[in-house]
């Protein structure tokens, strides 16, 4: 690089012509670069002049002392746990669910208006087994009860549960015979009100569960609900046969 | 049983099969497999037992009742016009139906005259329901046939449609905007406008939708001659809307029976073939056209007048009343705190809903509250006829047709 011309601009910065000679270029032509740099080095640099620098980091132009230096900016420390937490809560698998009403305006939420995908959520697992939030989105029948429960013992932890609209938080309008509050038979870490939510009041839920599980390291819903010692599978179970989890017997439909 | 490619013809599924077996070979182990409550492809929480033959559906059962919420039981403790919340809430893509049905019984038990404004106003939303409804139709069964392009499109326009019902009414689903006598609130300034650049966006978008899926080859073999059942078969399990139009039968309560003042309107019943998933599929989408003219032409022909009935003892008196009239006062506090009452008797009350006949029966006893509310429910109804369409199809081909009878499971177990 061969400096060629050099002022100062009305801001302060100073523009720098520069010439490349080596790289060959038809004849009456030459390869030219402006770069704006700082006029005092040891002033905090702006996003502007940290762009640049990252920009000769990959070009392979900072060497040494520069070089060392930004290695050291650049780094951040955190723990695994954290990080973790940052990943996980930042792609949650939502499982393909729905149940009424509200279940339309999930899939309002994840299709084009409000898309769900901006914040990574829109991965919709139709097996429990690959979910890691279920949307119970609509009312619970006494009859879907179980299934709801089985679905969610199915799902693999670390599991979160939204309960979406106001039938499966507290009976709704119906409040009646037929409808059961979801928090009856299992652990519901955001309630989203509303009959139905509107999608940005889904999406205002799941931004606060993202929260939460960035918030909280420990993911184990059974931490968060102090509610070890109610695993259903007897460690004497386990020990004579170990792929018992979530095995059933003949006459057992798991309430299904 | 295995099939190849190129031996799946269109012909009768029995043919396939025979051509497959050896002559004295023993015929394939049934295998019975459950599917639902949970299963994205049911549309609900619609549970099937189904009973398969290699990879053709022999038989099946549908078990239903994983959302019965008790709506009909609930609304016999509720005042007249507190109902219509509640059933709003059970075919939940059609809630307007659901409302106008009600509405319509009680307004009949009352013998209350609806002003023209209000019939206008009413068929304007209803229209844009049905389209709404059909549009979650289109792009999940789409989805359902993996093209998921269309649940993008459909959920884009339906956005539009739910904008607008936000601007009349105050909430996207579930907007209690019909009432018994009228409906709650006159269209707001700019509402007009704003349906007329949707509907001109609208036919625009649903060109482009049959100009994707129409011709599309997946989607011709998928659906043509898939799912085929006879009108009189139809006609007798009580099948009702596009399922039986498809087959030909231009039964629509719209014309057959008008009400809401639809026989003021100019459009046209579509009508399949013969009745299989394709005919559908196309019946439903020109029933979109003909929903965007009748919008366009009660717009036009909208008239000026009350939105609801004046009658004070149905009707809650407005705002500015309660402030100047002492008799407005008694009459808003005798509404809110009993209701009004109805004189004994019955009445059934059919409307055209996105999926068929859509009634209403209300039973009063001559107090506040109704003795009996019924609904009719069309997807309770088709969803017999799902057997008759689903047997001894492929089981890839029986995804398609549960997509093409859209049931609404809110709607069927109430």
């Amino acid at each position: 690089m061969v400096l060629v011309a050099e002022y100062t601009g009305p801001q302060g910065g100073v523009w720098r012509l520069l010439c490349c000679p080596n790289v060959p270029l038809p004849k009456g032509m030459s390869r030219l670069e402006i770069r704006r740099e700082l006029t005092d080095p040891t002033a905090p640099s702006s996003f502007r002049s940290q762009q640049l620098r990252a920009r000769d980091m990959l070009r392979g132009d900072l060497e040494a002392e520069e070089l060392e230096q930004y290695v050291e900016e650049s780094v951040l420390f955190t723990t695994l746990e954290k990080a973790a937490n940052w990943a996980r809560s930042n792609s949650l698998f939502p499982l393909t669910f729905g149940l009424a009403c509200c279940g339309i305006e999930f899939m309002h939420t994840i299709a084009s208006r409000v898309d769900i995908a901006r914040f990574g959520y829109e991965a919709a697992r139709a097996s429990p087994r690959q979910a890691d939030l279920i949307i119970l989105s609509g009312r619970v029948s006494i009859k879907m009860a179980p299934v709801v429960r089985r679905l969610y013992d199915q799902m693999l932890e670390p599991k979160w549960a939204i309960s979406m609209g106001a039938c499966c938080s507290s009976q709704g309008v119906f409040n009646n015979y037929a409808i059961v509050p979801a928090d009856k038979f299992m652990p519901v870490d955001v309630h989203v009100p509303g009959c139905p939510p509107r999608p940005e009041a889904l999406v205002h839920g799941i931004l606060k569960l993202r929260k939460m599980i960035q918030a909280d390291p420990d993911a184990g819903w059974r931490t968060r609900y102090d509610a070890h010692g109610t695993e259903e599978i007897l460690e004497d179970a386990l020990a004579t046969t170990p792929a018992a989890v979530n095995i059933f017997g003949p006459d057992d439909t798991g309430g299904a | 049983m295995s099939v190849t490619g190129s031996e799946v013809g269109l012909g009768p599924i029995e043919d396939q099969i025979a051509r497959q077996r050896a002559p004295d070979a023993p015929a394939e182990e049934l295998l019975t497999i459950n599917m639902g409550p949970h299963h994205p492809a049911t549309h609900g929480v619609l549970r099937l037992m189904v009973l398969l033959e290699g990879e053709v559906v022999r038989d099946l059962k549908p078990i239903i009742g994983y959302v019965h919420t008790g709506i009909e039981k609930t609304a016999e403790d509720k005042a007249y016009w507190k109902v219509i919340p509640v059933v709003e809430r059970m075919d939940y893509l059609a809630y307007y139906f659901n409302a106008m049905a009600y509405c319509g019984a009680v307004e009949g038990l009352l013998g209350l005259e609806i002003p023209k404004r209000a019939q206008y106003l009413r068929v304007i939303h209803l229209e844009l329901n049905r389209l709404a409804s059909h549009l979650v139709w289109l792009g999940t069964s789409c989805l359902d046939l993996g093209a998921i392009s269309m649940f993008w499109y459909g959920f884009r326009e339906r956005e539009q449609i739910l904008d607008l019902f936000e601007m009349s009414s105050g909430a996207r689903m579930h907007t209690r905007y019909i009432q018994v006598g009228g409906v709650m609130e006159d269209i707001p300034r700019g509402f007009e406008a704003k349906v007329r650049g949707f509907l001109k966006d609208m036919h625009e978008r649903l060109e482009q939708y049959e100009a994707l899926l129409d011709q599309n080859e997946i989607v011709l073999k998928r659906l043509r001659h898939v799912g085929i059942v006879d009108e009189p078969t139809l006609l007798a399990l009580g099948v009702t809307g596009p399922l039986l139009r498809a087959a030909g039968n231009p039964w629509d309560l719209r014309k057959a029976h008008p009400y809401s003042s639809y026989d003021d309107f100019d459009f046209k019943i579509p009508v399949g073939t013969i009745g299989d998933n394709y005919d559908r599929y196309r019946v439903r989408m020109a029933e979109m056209h003909e929903s965007i003219g009748i919008v366009e032409q009660a717009l036009d022909g909208l008239p000026e007048g009350d939105h609801i009935t004046p009658d004070r003892k149905i009707s809650l008196p407005p705002r500015h009343e309660l402030a100047t009239s002492m008799e407005a006062l008694i009459h808003h506090f005798k509404l809110v705190t009993e209701g009004f009452r109805v004189p004994p008797g019955e009445y059934y009350y059919p409307i055209e809903s996105p999926r068929g006949e859509l009634a209403c029966f209300v039973r009063s006893d001559g107090s506040a509250k109704p003795a009996r509310v019924h609904m009719r429910d069309p997807s309770f109804v088709n969803l017999q006829a799902f057997r008759e369409m689903a047997r001894d199809s492929y089981i890839a081909d029986f995804i398609a047709t549960l997509a093409m009878l859209d049931p609404v499971l809110g709607g069927i177990d109430r």
